[in-house]
């Protein structure tokens, strides 16, 4: 189990980024060094009449620095006090909690795809890079932040260790033999990267995703790109993917289900649900699973700790 | 502040012939059976984890949201989900072993016979010291509360849990009642070897946003510093009325409000929804409570115990 850390963080600063949307950055001891994608904190307020922990997920980390970055949409009454915090103002946090995205999806290596189709990059090392959708609904798109950064410096880091290690073909042997190891990507071809984000109107963290990919937009009136919802951008552009990360509202989550088992495309999505420990005690914020779990002996598993990110095919929505 | 370990104040109280540390417990529901919290605290230094309701097989709870926050407080309809007791005797108690603390069995069942079953089956568990049975659960359509609310019904029901219980069993009470000193009585007059109270206050929270209710539930069950007042005033009339020890909760976030509760006439407290603001919470109370012995040189907790009259 990881290790959970109960921590006062300092703001360094707050500020609006869209209507209602707010970009929170605090210093921390432990948990910024700790926070992998996908996982959340658990964020207390001030007010002591404001009992429960908010659960708000991580946008961005430095484990140098201890910098934690957490974009929130003003919600409540909780978030709202949130979006009033000023430099030097302190609050308490629990985390990093629940399980992130699994990183290792985006390098497994998959022999079997075709990879005519692909551009020169990769072709020349003769490596098949996964085809990797980061797709965000809304306030879901800031945990995508952190994760096509991290994908993007694993992959860096794979690169590096692979050059110095010789040549191409030592590259490519240790890349057919490492499929999907926890930790193990250090061979592994570099994914390609597209973001997909879906807006009402206004678009926030935009810029934030692209040094890491193509940025595909859609919005709802469509003021910019695609108009509709992230899955007409998809067929509209006429984009595939080997596997797809998300996280957004849970009609978008539930579409993005349906369009992974009906193209065959691995799928993992991040989950909301009202919580109260957010430690995985009180069983709150359970979903529905579609097998027995191990933990509840029903079929329901606890968003905070057995998710928030779930393989699609895992959960019902 | 430095004593000397001989001239350590006295925080041990007795439950049913059960000798706790201290009287700091844990609510059932808050705290599941002490892992998740165990990364945060030593469960060593508590009296004792009360475990979240098991019933004799799994149980689903209901639909989400299951939880909404409230003023001081929070509602909640979890709907009792549990891994049924199988699972939780080889895994929570085995997890439980572990620790020098006390383990509290909280119960739970959709009629009498299935109470008893449960309480049956954990009848050769050593590690269960003592059985909380809820008959209080204002979130589940059959049980729960429905047998809680009708002293007649509550005599009854405590007296075929105690004829099975090897552990002494503590009835834990609902506050959704007219008069609680007379649903004490019955319990006692059942046979009941203590008593939990209370549980949560039927409640319900709107969603002005959606138009609709806040929990899938419709109604929960209201926790929290919001309904301590109305715990202590009924810990203090069940007190009058019975001669079985109370465990006092409702709440409770700090030395303060378990020393009321104590003060009223509860031997041991239980920290439930503070645990979720504070998952050190519990040790708080019990270093607050010692810190209160020694300011006013209490020599012992049972001194306190019940001296409100």
């Amino acid at each position: 189990m990881a290790e959970k850390f109960r921590e006062q963080g300092v703001v360094l600063s707050n500020g609006q980024i869209g209507t209602g949307i707010f970009d929170l950055k605090l210093k921390t001891d432990k948990i910024a060094a700790a926070a992998k994608p996908g996982q959340f904190v658990s964020i207390y307020s001030n007010d002591k009449s404001r009992l429960l922990p908010r659960p708000i997920s991580i946008c961005g980390a430095d484990s140098e620095t201890g910098e934690l970055r957490l974009t929130f949409r003003v919600a409540g009454k909780g978030t709202e006090e949130f979006s009033r915090l000023a430099a030097g103002e302190k609050v308490d946090l629990v985390g990093p909690l629940g399980n992130g995205f699994p990183l290792e999806r985006a390098f497994a290596t998959d022999d079997s795809r075709n990879c005519a189709d692909r551009d020169g990059a990769a072709e020349s090392v003769g490596v098949k890079g996964r085809r990797v959708f980061l797709i965000g609904g809304g306030i879901g798109i800031p945990p995508m932040v952190q994760l096509a950064k991290t994908l993007t410096e694993r992959a860096q880091a794979a690169g590096d260790t692979a050059a110095s290690a010789g040549s191409p073909e030592t590259f490519q042997a240790s890349a057919g033999s490492q499929a999907a190891g926890a930790n193990a990507v250090g061979f592994q071809a570099a994914p390609f990267i597209t973001s997909v984000l879906g807006f009402r109107d206004e678009l926030f963290l935009v810029d934030d995703l692209k040094p890491y990919g193509d940025v595909v937009i859609a919005t709802e009136d469509g003021s910019c790109g695609t108009k509709g919802n992230v899955l007409d951008a998809i067929r509209e552009k006429n984009l595939k993917a080997d596997v797809i990360y998300a996280c957004g509202p849970t009609p978008m989550l539930r579409a993005l289900k349906k369009y992974a088992e009906e193209t065959g495309t691995e799928c993992w999505l991040s989950l909301e649900e009202k919580m109260a420990c957010g430690i995985g005690a009180c069983l709150s914020c359970v979903c529905r699973s579609t097998e027995v779990d191990g933990h509840s002996k029903v079929k329901n598993k606890r968003v905070c700790t057995e998710g928030p990110v779930f393989r699609s095919t895992d959960i019902e929505l | 502040m430095k004593m000397e370990d001989d001239a350590m104040p006295d925080m041990s109280v007795e439950i049913a012939g059960v000798r706790l540390k201290n009287p700091v417990m844990t609510a059932s529901g808050t705290f599941g059976s002490g892992q998740e919290f165990s990364e945060f605290i030593d469960l060593n230094r508590l009296g004792a984890v009360v475990t979240k309701g098991v019933a004799s097989v799994p149980w689903p709870g209901n639909p989400t949201p299951r939880i909404c926050e409230t003023p001081s407080g929070m509602l909640n309809a979890i709907g009792l989900q549990n891994p049924g007791v199988e699972t939780f005797r080889e895994r929570d108690l085995k997890f439980l072993e572990q620790f020098d603390t006390r383990v509290v069995v909280n119960v739970c069942g959709h009629s009498v016979a299935e109470y008893v079953d449960c309480v049956e089956k954990l009848a050769d568990a050593k590690r269960a010291d003592l059985l909380e049975i809820n008959i209080s659960c204002p979130n589940v359509k059959e049980g729960g509360i429905a047998f809680g609310t009708d002293p007649r019904g509550v005599e009854e029901i405590t007296a075929a849990i105690k004829k099975a219980a090897k552990q002494p069993v503590i009835m834990k009470l609902s506050p959704n009642v007219t008069d609680i000193a007379e649903i004490a009585r019955a319990a006692e007059a059942g046979g009941a070897d203590g008593l939990s109270m209370i549980n949560t206050i039927t409640g319900m929270k709107i969603d002005i946003r959606r138009r609709t209710y806040a929990l899938a539930n419709r109604t929960g069950g209201l926790s929290g510093p919001a309904i301590h007042p109305i715990a202590v005033r009924m810990v203090y009339q069940c007190a009058q009325a019975v001669n079985i020890p109370i465990i006092g909760m409702g709440g409770i976030t700090d030395a303060e409000s378990a020393l009321e509760m104590i003060m009223a006439g509860a031997t041991a407290v239980s920290v439930g929804t503070a645990n979720f603001h504070d998952q050190t919470t519990t040790l708080r109370v019990v270093e607050g409570i010692r810190d209160y012995m020694e300011q006013y040189h209490v020599e012992s907790i049972r001194d306190l115990i019940g001296c409100v009259r």
